[in-house]
């Protein structure tokens, strides 16, 4: 009896060392996709359906994946600081990709410009903006107007620049609904909770409907958004490639296409 | 800061009467029903314990939106809508905070039985005289645990606020928000100071409730 058991136990640990050869055999055959590495990229809420098509773009063509988290720049900035796992930061202005690069935080010298974002006022009502969006901004039946929380997002301190520069500020404050990010406030305005908002052209170069003024770019500090690689990722092949691919051609028209301006004064 | 503090507790105080007047029939109801179906009511009430702030912040912001009936609705009799305001947050809180003010009276009631009512009854006492005379006083225990639980519980009101609210300070931005805003802009003596009083203030209310708890249940064994 004592030998039948002994016997079933080698069969099961034969069975079992068997399993595991197959297992590790397969392994050494998945190993070239496994060398893959994977992206992982904090980006600016405003860039979110660029960064999407280019992650799609640059899957497609390297072998490295990317993963994307999105949020408010300051926001992102803060979990960067306390240490978040990301391994490139694109945020929507140059203060906080600057200052991880002061702070230690990112590589320094990897700091480069990826787009120059513009910023819209948008309402779904076809009627509501004409040709001068400072008369939509003024008309007494804005109950409300939507901006991104200008401490975090860098297209609502635009937004209230705007204010400023059309003499509106006292005019509107008590009437500002601020969104976490500027996602939030496009939606605010898109689902009619608000008539009208700031939000980034990105957003919606897509939309047919409703109607928008592209705010003139004198009536804020332009919105140069660099992108940095984090210490994070100083080793990662992936990470270094997408912000290669970014630089890239096919990046450029992927960021052209959502209405975003080049830095190519700066590129020489 | 102080206006922070002085809208969240302003908020909940309103809610906290809201939820008390609201919450009294419905327990009442699902204590002395004996509908079938009344579980599927307690059920739905009890419903926002058990949901994610984040559906029910959903399902009133296309509920309360200009473009939905109930929404112009709302427009149409108070001249402005719910997103982003006050009334807006009373609404969504007391819906979020219904369990914890209907399950505690909903047990007092309960733990009356029915005797003390048919001596009321038998007293000539009409249904209405003996809920006030008699149900409410032995169920007082009941109301101030959900009073005190609906009060904390707004207090701490985060994820339907930050769907529906709109950061408006003086309006909307309440602690559990300001906290966030300071904590993500990394202001951590701000957020500091706002975090140690609301757990003082947490503390403080678990710890009152079941002093008040103890006392009041001894003084309701005289039945």
């Amino acid at each position: 009896m004592t030998t039948t058991m002994t016997t079933t136990m080698t069969t099961r640990v034969r069975a079992r060392a068997r399993a595991l050869g197959l297992g590790l055999a397969l392994l050494l055959v998945a190993a070239p996709a496994a060398r893959a590495e994977e992206a992982l990229i904090a980006v600016a809420a405003n860039f979110t359906a660029a960064a999407r098509d280019i992650g799609a773009a640059f899957e497609a063509e390297g072998g490295h994946s990317v993963t994307f988290s999105f949020g408010s720049t300051g926001k992102l900035y803060a979990q960067i600081a306390h240490g978040a796992p990301f391994h490139a930061f694109l945020a929507a202005d140059v203060a906080r990709p600057e200052k991880a690069e002061a702070e230690g935080l990112a590589v320094s010298g990897s700091r480069f410009t990826y787009a120059l974002g513009r910023l819209a006022l948008y309402s779904p009502d076809p009627d509501r903006i004409g040709t001068d969006g400072a008369v939509a901004l003024a008309a007494d039946d804005v109950d409300r107007l939507a901006i991104a929380n200008p401490v975090t997002a860098p297209y609502g301190a635009a937004a209230l620049e705007v204010l400023a520069a059309l003499d509106l500020t006292d005019a509107l404050r008590a009437r500002l609904v601020q969104g976490d990010t500027i996602m939030q406030t496009h939606q605010f305005v898109v689902t009619g909770n608000v008539p009208l908002g700031f939000v980034a052209l990105a957003q919606i170069v897509g939309h047919t409907d409703g109607s928008r003024w592209l705010v003139p770019q004198d009536l804020y500090t332009p919105l140069r958004q660099d992108a940095v690689l984090l210490r994070a990722g100083a080793d990662s092949v992936a990470a270094r490639a997408f912000l290669d691919f970014l630089r890239g051609p096919v990046a450029r028209d992927i960021i052209t296409g959502y209405g975003y301006g080049l830095d190519d004064d700066g590129r020489g | 800061m102080a206006t922070v503090v002085w809208l969240t507790l302003q908020l909940a105080a309103v809610v906290t009467v809201v939820l008390l007047v609201v919450s009294t029939p419905i327990a009442w109801w699902l204590a002395r029903s004996k509908a079938p179906w009344k579980e599927v009511v307690g059920a739905l009430v009890t419903l926002p314990l058990v949901l994610p702030p984040t559906v029910l912040g959903f399902y009133l912001l296309v509920a309360f939106s200009p473009s939905s009936p109930l929404g112009q609705a709302i427009e149409g009799v108070f001249g402005q809508g719910l997103p982003f305001t006050f009334e807006g947050l009373v609404v969504a809180s007391v819906l979020h905070s219904l369990p914890f003010a209907v399950q505690p009276i909903r047990n007092a009631f309960e733990a009356i039985g029915d005797r003390p009512l048919e001596v009321a009854a038998t007293l000539r006492a009409s249904p209405w005289a003996a809920f006030w005379t008699v149900a409410v006083p032995l169920a007082r225990p009941g109301f101030l645990a959900g009073a005190i639980l609906g009060f904390a519980h707004t207090m701490g009101e985060f994820g339907v606020v930050l769907m529906i609210g709109g950061n408006i300070p003086g309006e909307t931005k309440v602690l559990s928000i300001a906290i966030y805003d300071y904590v993500e802009t990394l202001e951590w003596d701000k957020a500091h100071v706002l975090a140690a009083g609301m757990l003082g203030f947490s503390f403080t209310v678990l710890l009152a409730m079941r002093l008040v708890e103890r006392r009041l249940g001894w003084g309701g064994q005289t039945r």
